[in-house]
């Protein structure tokens, strides 16, 4: 086991001691010792920088050797970076959270055992190179979300929160893991780099368009992407520091690394290209178009997160067109996929630091609704001057980083274009109308987010509390992501050669292993192309649509609430729960004369099924005995005691004949010559005659009207077939004898090996003298059963 | 009311006796004729039941003071020792075995290791019978 796979449970491992931490050492907020990991943690990866320039660094442990799955730890410029933001950003969440969670209100033991968990579970998406150890830790995300959007469990809203995100993540994942199975299938290998190194040989593959569905399905739950983003709205019932945590910089982007990390095996296929750039750039203009109607802080990063998911994912999908031109100077789809990976680190850095400042002016003020905050800009300078920075990220404007990746987005866009491949001539228009429309309300809500909270009129008897900044240690960490919004900003290529290359390159290998690299250089000034035409013009009709937003608000009221995606997921999930319960509810009816029909009727449904499928009915007459006289009257004996049991009014009659039938038997017995049974069958039919009269004469004496069974055609029907379906099998396996019975064994060995005379005895204690040990066992148990429910009346003694 | 059943009391005392040797005939020559343990068994019972009806439960269970139940778990483990009897000689399960014997008094006889298990089935037999009918006849 080396450093580096104890790199990554270290969380995992820690996550032990936090309770005795929480315990012992009450006096320390336990942030803080979480703090030092999450720290150490970053400045290990941070060493792996160097390294990673020239391919990657590879580990294994041995976990299920024979099955083919094992911990193999691999870190390359995708791992790496998504390694350093879960680090990172967990450092600086830590921090803030250690000011945002009291000491003595919260379950603080529990709070940082999840989220080291997730922490953990993260690191190990990120860098395992075993499809399966991936779908372990990506679960274990699944889970330590849903125990964190839960932590506040006493709330409704958090439950319905949690459950919400638990289903659509798991549905998900699961869907996922299929995907992966069917990649093992066709390449026999569960190690991704593998997988990669042979996907040219599975291109053509039945099994490849479901493969790509299905992880495709993992990727868009968990990345929130149309039509699965409505759990991440209602995760915002998380506490503040997870919302920063795991639903804008890290879980959410998960999906995003799995399509990042598997763009060299799929990206090959049309498909791919199609349902990734598509899906995003659908839920782009989707979530920043709901942004703008949400009134709480959270939910209006929530659906912007949404969006700016949807701009990373549609990034990714064009820049799968690159593996279709085998150039790289001058390729443009390259740079897609660079500026994916250029906005997923500005997306965590701005977004994180704007979740951190929703929390604080909830902190402060007691509420998180825009249309009760207004002119806080006095009263909070820092936090306004971080909002600031944040949203003019957010929103696409110089000199914030946010500007350069839009700019990087829109010229992707534009170049879809020129796209000559899959027919995407016919609709690539619609990319960047889509991109240009996202990017107007994307400005729209950032501009709401930063005036509707901090200008305006301030109403402080609105609010719960009385604001004021906020402590200095709750700013830090804000502050920091907010300087280095500026710096990635202002210094673009210290990321770019650092880590944005090799994650780019790891996302596209194939054209490295051409022996070409890529590389470019990110510049404010960049001439006068059409992204910086688009984007002054998104600055003028969002800055247009922001102060006439009074006028058009309506036009969400227009929208049917019947076709809202969350109204249909909470409508499904009724529906099934009712449309289940009624089902069950009509088939298990708890009364035994349906379920005797259900099992009767199978019962004939199957048989007569498998006999007309192999055409086994035979008849014939051959070796059959000859009939005689006693056989014909104890045969019409028999059917007349049997009609007289059905017919009968009384009971006792009832119970009369049967004992007929069986006496009858008994005959049958002496005439075939079994005077072992003739014994047993006489006694036995006395003592059950018997014991019928005992329970008959123990009737209770109200509701004891003596009738005749009453006639139902559907009874008739299935006795009548039973008792067919039974005969015709008994014609058919007499016909059908293959081999001579064994019997001639025991008629020759029965005295000379057993010593016996009686071959029925000894067979019984002798040949098979093991069934009928546990018969008498059985008779015992019976016995001994009796014994119990006459004696032991535990529910009398109650009663009395 | 008290019946005077003297005349069924006085033939019970004769019939019950014909009926018990008949059992343990019929379960002796079980190897060779029709009969057995099972039978054997059932007839017994049969016989103890006569005296049920013709006296009451407490008087029988006085003149056999046997618990049934008992008898029971003492039939079963005559016929599973029979079968682990079996391991001694260091042969399978409930292998029997058989042989012609020179006994004092009795003289050449022919012995089995099926009639232990025989004797297990008998007496589960009887004591099952015994134990449902005693049972359901208390129970009121």
């Amino acid at each position: 086991m080396s450093l580096l796979h104890f790199a990554i449970i270290a969380p995992l491992l820690f996550a032990c001691f936090i309770p005795f931490l929480f315990k012992r050492l009450n006096l320390i907020h336990t942030g803080w010792f979480v703090l030092g990991l999450s720290i150490i943690l970053f400045i290990y990866f941070l060493r792996f920088l160097p390294d990673i320039q020239h391919g990657g660094i590879q580990e294994t442990v041995n976990w299920i050797p024979s099955l083919g799955i094992n911990f193999t730890a691999y870190v390359d410029g995708l791992g790496l970076l998504f390694a350093l933001l879960i680090t990172g950003i967990g450092s600086l969440v830590s921090l803030y959270s250690i000011y945002y969670l009291s000491k003595e209100k919260e379950d603080l033991g529990s709070f940082y055992v999840y989220l080291l968990m997730f922490m953990g579970a993260m690191l190990g998406v990120v860098l395992s190179d075993n499809l399966i150890v991936l779908y372990t830790f990506w679960e274990l995300t699944s889970f330590s979300s849903f125990l964190l959007i839960g932590y506040w469990y006493h709330k409704k809203r958090s439950r319905y929160g949690a459950q919400k995100s638990m289903l659509i993540t798991v549905f998900g994942g699961l869907a996922m893991l299929g995907g992966f199975l069917l990649l093992y299938l066709m390449t026999g290998s569960f190690s991704i780099r593998e997988i990669i190194s042979i996907a040219d040989g599975i291109y053509g593959d039945p099994l490849f368009i479901p493969a790509l569905i299905l992880v495709l399905f993992g990727a868009f739950t968990k990345s929130a992407q149309f039509p699965f983003h409505i759990w991440l709205p209602d995760a915002m019932e998380a506490p503040t520091p997870v919302s920063a945590y795991l639903h804008s910089a890290t879980m959410v982007k998960a999906g995003i690394y799995l399509v990042a990390r598997l763009s060299p095996v799929f990206a090959e296929h049309g498909l791919w290209l199609w349902l990734v750039a598509g899906f995003g750039i659908f839920t782009l203009a989707w979530g920043s178009f709901n942004a703008v109607k949400q009134t709480d802080l959270k939910a209006i990063l929530a659906f912007s997160t949404v969006s700016q998911l949807g701009l990373i994912m549609s990034l990714l999908g064009i820049g799968a067109a690159a593996l279709h031109y085998d150039y790289l100077d001058d390729n443009l789809y390259m740079a897609a996929t660079f500026a994916a990976v250029f906005h997923l680190i500005n997306h965590a850095t701005f977004k994180g630091s704007l979740f951190m400042v929703a929390g604080i002016v909830d902190h402060e003020t007691g509420t998180r609704d825009i249309r009760r905050l207004g002119g806080l800009m006095q009263i909070m300078p820092v936090t306004f001057t971080i909002a600031l920075i944040g949203t003019f990220s957010m929103a696409g404007l110089p000199p914030f980083n946010g500007f350069l990746s839009k700019e990087m987005f829109l010229a992707a866009m534009v170049n879809v274009l020129s796209l000559d491949i899959f027919n995407m001539e016919t609709w690539s228009a619609l990319f960047p109308v889509l991109a240009w429309v996202g990017s107007v309300f994307t400005f729209v809500y950032s501009m709401m987010l930063l005036f509707k909270t901090f200008t305006g009129t301030y109403q402080p008897e609105k609010l719960e509390k009385n604001p004021h900044e906020a402590p200095v240690g709750m700013l830090v960490s804000p502050i920091i992501l907010g300087a280095l919004v500026i710096v990635f900003g202002l210094f673009p290529n210290i990321l770019s050669t650092s880590i944005i290359e090799p994650a780019a390159n790891a996302i596209s290998p194939a054209l490295i292993d051409a022996g070409q690299s890529f590389s470019t250089h990110i510049s404010f000034w960049h001439g006068l192309t059409p992204e910086l035409y688009m984007t002054i013009g998104i600055v003028i009709v969002g800055a247009f649509l922001y102060v006439t937003l009074p006028k058009w608000e309506r036009i969400y009221g227009l929208f049917p609430k019947k076709l809202a995606l969350n109204h249909l997921y909470d409508q499904s999930l009724i529906r099934a729960e009712s449309g289940s319960l009624s089902v069950t509810n009509s088939y298990m009816n708890g009364s035994i004369r349906t379920y005797m029909i259900y099992i009767f009727v199978s019962m004939v449904g199957i048989l007569s099924f498998s006999i007309i499928q192999k055409n086994a009915f035979a008849f014939t007459t051959d070796g059959l005995a000859p009939m005689g006289l006693y056989e014909v009257v104890l045969g019409v004996i028999i059917a007349g005691a049997s009609i007289t049991i059905l017919v009968a009014k009384s009971r006792l009659t009832s119970i009369i004949a049967l004992g007929a039938i069986g006496y009858t038997v008994a005959l049958f017995f002496v005439l075939f010559r079994a005077p072992d049974l003739v014994l047993t069958q006489l006694v036995i039919e006395t003592i059950s005659v018997a014991l019928f009269l005992l329970a008959f004469y123990h009737l209770p004496k109200i509701n004891r009207k003596e009738e005749r069974m009453g006639f139902k055609l559907t009874n008739a029907l299935v006795a009548a077939g039973v008792g067919v379906i039974v005969t015709v099998i008994a014609f058919s396996a007499l016909s059908n004898r293959k081999f001579e019975s064994i019997a001639q064994y025991y008629i020759e060995n029965t005295a000379e090996k057993a010593g016996g005379l009686n071959m029925v005895n000894v067979i019984l204690v002798d040949f098979r003298g093991f069934d009928t040990m546990f018969e008498i066992a059985v008779l015992g148990i019976a016995a001994l059963g009796i014994y119990g429910m006459i004696k032991l009346r535990l529910s009398r003694r109650e009663d009395t | 009311m008290r019946t005077n059943d003297i005349i069924l009391q006085t033939v019970t005392k004769i019939v019950s006796f014909i009926i018990l040797m008949f059992a343990l005939h019929i379960f002796f020559a079980g190897h060779n004729n029709p009969g057995g343990g099972f039978v054997g068994g059932l007839l017994t019972s049969g016989a103890i039941v006569l005296l049920l009806l013709a006296y009451d439960i407490k008087s029988v269970a006085n003149s056999l003071p046997i618990d049934f139940k008992i008898m029971v778990a003492v039939g079963l483990l005559f016929a599973v020792g029979t079968g682990v009897g079996s391991f001694l000689f260091d042969v399978p399960f409930l292998t029997h075995a058989f042989g012609e014997f020179t006994l004092p008094l009795l003289g050449k006889t022919h012995l089995h290791t099926a009639v232990l298990f025989d004797i297990g089935v008998y007496l589960v037999v009887v004591g099952s019978t015994l134990t449902i009918i005693q049972t359901i006849g208390e129970g009121e």
